[in-house]
């Protein structure tokens, strides 16, 4: 009895976890037997990327029951800290302890600014998050397109103003040009790990005591505070932690340009609701799903290429099925007695 | 000293004094009765109590302790559990689970331990496992750990949420109308596990209640409530035989 409520969990999360290295072998294998085209081979830093950040948006949508519709904000935060910060150590640093820091500068500016908005916001109740976070992705995402930071001999400067850039000896952040030859760091193996670290973070926290607490908001913050849960403290861990996640995959993105500007195809609105696309998608609160439909919404136009415009009609009418697959209860029902994990338990018993 | 005092507290709605000059006094192990038609301001003194509203007026003191204006999450940690009316279960989460976060307090370890999994995690999700299964035992509801909370029928979901406030370790049990939507055989049961939470635990509760023969049956001391004043208060036998009760209480019978 015991034993089964504890495995339960773990072998879920284990055939999420097995999902993920087995994906990544595959395309490996795929990779050193030719397989991959170059264009399906300079899409594998994306999908991790898109995967990370559906892991992190599912935290906020699916798991604390708040809705974010900026997302993309934290994920461009990220990547200009990131880049920022490989910019200026690029002389003076090796590659690899170099792009471990500039990852986690992305994780840490991004959760600092989920922080600060999470203090105000957070504490009220009702959609508040949903329209902050929705102006804060425009606004960063405009603010990045007039931002300037250069260097003036040995000091930094920082400006809003265009003809600041042409006092700056060289610039490193350049307005609408964004920022240019940012190391070119990203692998897909990298891609894997912090994915990878991302979704064991996220299932090690559901599985545990404050993860409960998160859960227990969204089901119900007025029972959940009748039973002693502090409920802004949990709801600014679980967004604070989201914002970290999508600051390294942002930091990911970033090293994987050859110019990483601030468009709205990139980190604008559509971006954020394209995350929401995924979460929901994927059955909204499962991160096993959000991975999945984040890698089948993003491998589908590129697959499908072939038949021209047809594909956009394919791409809605997957998303159709894949709704359907997994929100009609029956086939939610038959998922779960397929999943190869859970039948093996059941035959234990 | 009385477990739960409460002085001339009230709550004004706009217009309406939904609860007026309410007192209560409670002693340590009674299980106290509060009674009165719909819309008297029973479940209405138990969100004053919680903390869900502020009082207009009025002290509440539970073990001498003022708690008046204090946060829900203040109040519980202090030592006031209660349930709801309209169930409040958390829905997609197990039988299990629900009871595991009302021991949220009672088992605390830091987040880290969890993410990177140390040996404090396995430690204190294990004692958790075992005193929830422990409480879910004591209302019949261990077959139904892994259950879904929502696919619970009524009556076990009212108890799930006893179970669960239990898990808070309180002074002071609320219930508000337990038995509501239960049958007969399940209004029996849940009457067992009240007496058996009393005896095991020394629980001190206070329960709403419509099913009269319930109220007769386990309440030592009653209050009635009608148009948030108190009708009546004392002995429970009394206080039945009160004619105003019996006009205010059994009146909408007889029209
Ligand atoms: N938040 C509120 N705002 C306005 N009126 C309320 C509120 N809560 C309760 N009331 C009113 O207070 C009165 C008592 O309600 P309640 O305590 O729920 O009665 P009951 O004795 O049936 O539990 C009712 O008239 C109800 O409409
Ligand atoms: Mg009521």
């Amino acid at each position: 009895m015991k034993k089964r409520t504890l495995t339960k969990a773990t072998k879920d999360n284990f055939a999420t976890i097995a999902m993920i290295v087995v994906l990544y072998a595959a395309v490996t294998i795929a990779a050193q037997a030719g397989l991959i085209n170059s264009h399906l081979g300079g899409l594998l830093v994306p999908l991790c990327v898109y995967a990370t950040m559906a892991v992190s948006l599912n935290l906020v949508v699916g798991i604390l029951g708040e809705l974010s519709l900026g997302h993309a904000g934290f994920m461009c935060v990220g990547a200009f800290s990131a880049a920022f910060f490989s910019k200026v150590t690029e002389a003076s640093m090796n590659t690899f302890p170099r792009f471990f820091l500039a990852i986690l500068v992305g994780g840490i500016v991004a959760g600092i600014f989920g922080f600060l908005i999470g203090i105000p916001v957070l504490r009220l109740n009702g959609d508040y998050l949903a329209i902050v976070t929705l102006a804060f992705g425009e606004i960063i995402k405009n603010i990045m397109n007039v931002l300037y930071v250069g260097k003036v001999g040995n000091s930094i400067r920082f400006s809003l103003d265009s003809s600041a850039a042409m006092d700056m000896d060289e610039m490193i952040i350049n307005g609408p040009q964004g920022i240019t030859g940012t190391p070119y760091d990203a692998t897909f193996t990298v891609g894997f790990i912090i994915l990878l670290i991302s979704v064991i973070v996220v299932l090690n926290l559901v599985n545990s005591r404050s993860g409960r607490a998160i859960m227990a908001i969204r089901d119900n913050r007025i029972a959940a505070e009748s039973v002693g849960i502090r409920v802004t403290r949990y709801k600014m861990l679980a967004f604070t932690l989201s914002a970290v996640i999508a600051g390294c995959a942002g930091a990911l993105y970033a090293h994987n340009l050859a110019s990483l500007i601030a468009t709205p195809a990139r980190f604008g609105y559509n971006m954020s609701i394209l995350f929401l696309v995924f979460v929901v998608l994927g059955g909204i609160g499962s991160t096993r799903g959000s991975i999945i439909a984040a890698v089948i919404l993003t491998l589908i136009p590129e697959v499908l290429r072939f038949i021209g415009d047809y594909r956009m009609l394919i791409y809605a009418v997957i998303m159709i099925v894949m709704m359907i697959v997994n929100w009609n209860p029956k086939s939610r029902a038959f998922i779960e007695a397929h999943n190869p994990f859970r039948k093996k338990e059941k035959e234990v018993q | 000293m009385a477990l739960l005092e409460v002085r001339n507290l009230a709550i004004q709605f706009g217009g309406l004094r939904a609860v007026d000059d309410f007192e209560l006094t409670i002693e340590k192990g009674q299980l106290y009765g509060l009674i009165g038609p719909n819309g008297a301001g029973k479940t209405t003194v138990f969100n004053l109590l919680t903390g869900e509203y502020k009082p207009t007026e009025g002290i509440i003191k539970l073990d001498g302790q003022d708690i008046t204006g204090r946060s829900t999450v203040e109040i519980n940690r202090a030592g006031i559990a209660r349930t709801f009316q309209n169930i409040r279960l958390f829905k997609q989460l197990s039988v299990l689970d629900n009871v595991k976060i009302g021991l949220h307090n009672q088992y605390p370890y830091p987040t880290a331990a969890a993410i990177f999994r140390l040996p404090s995690y396995f430690k204190t999700e294990k004692a958790m496992n075992e005193k929830a299964l422990e409480l879910l035992k004591v209302f019949h509801l261990e077959e139904e750990a892994d259950t879904l909370s929502s696919n619970l029928p009524y009556g076990k979901q009212r108890k799930l949420e006893i179970a669960r406030a239990m898990a808070t370790n309180p002074k002071l049990l609320l219930l508000d109308e337990p038995a509501a939507g239960m049958n007969p055989n399940e209004t029996e049961e849940l009457m067992e596990n009240i007496a058996y939470i009393r005896e095991h635990f020394g629980m001190t509760i206070l329960l709403i209640e419509h099913d009269m023969k319930l109220v007769f049956g386990i309440c030592e001391e009653l209050t009635v409530l009608n148009f948030g004043r108190t009708l009546a208060q004392g002995e429970t036998r009394e206080v039945l035989a009160n004619p105003e009760v019996i006009k205010a209480y059994l009146g909408d019978d007889e029209d």
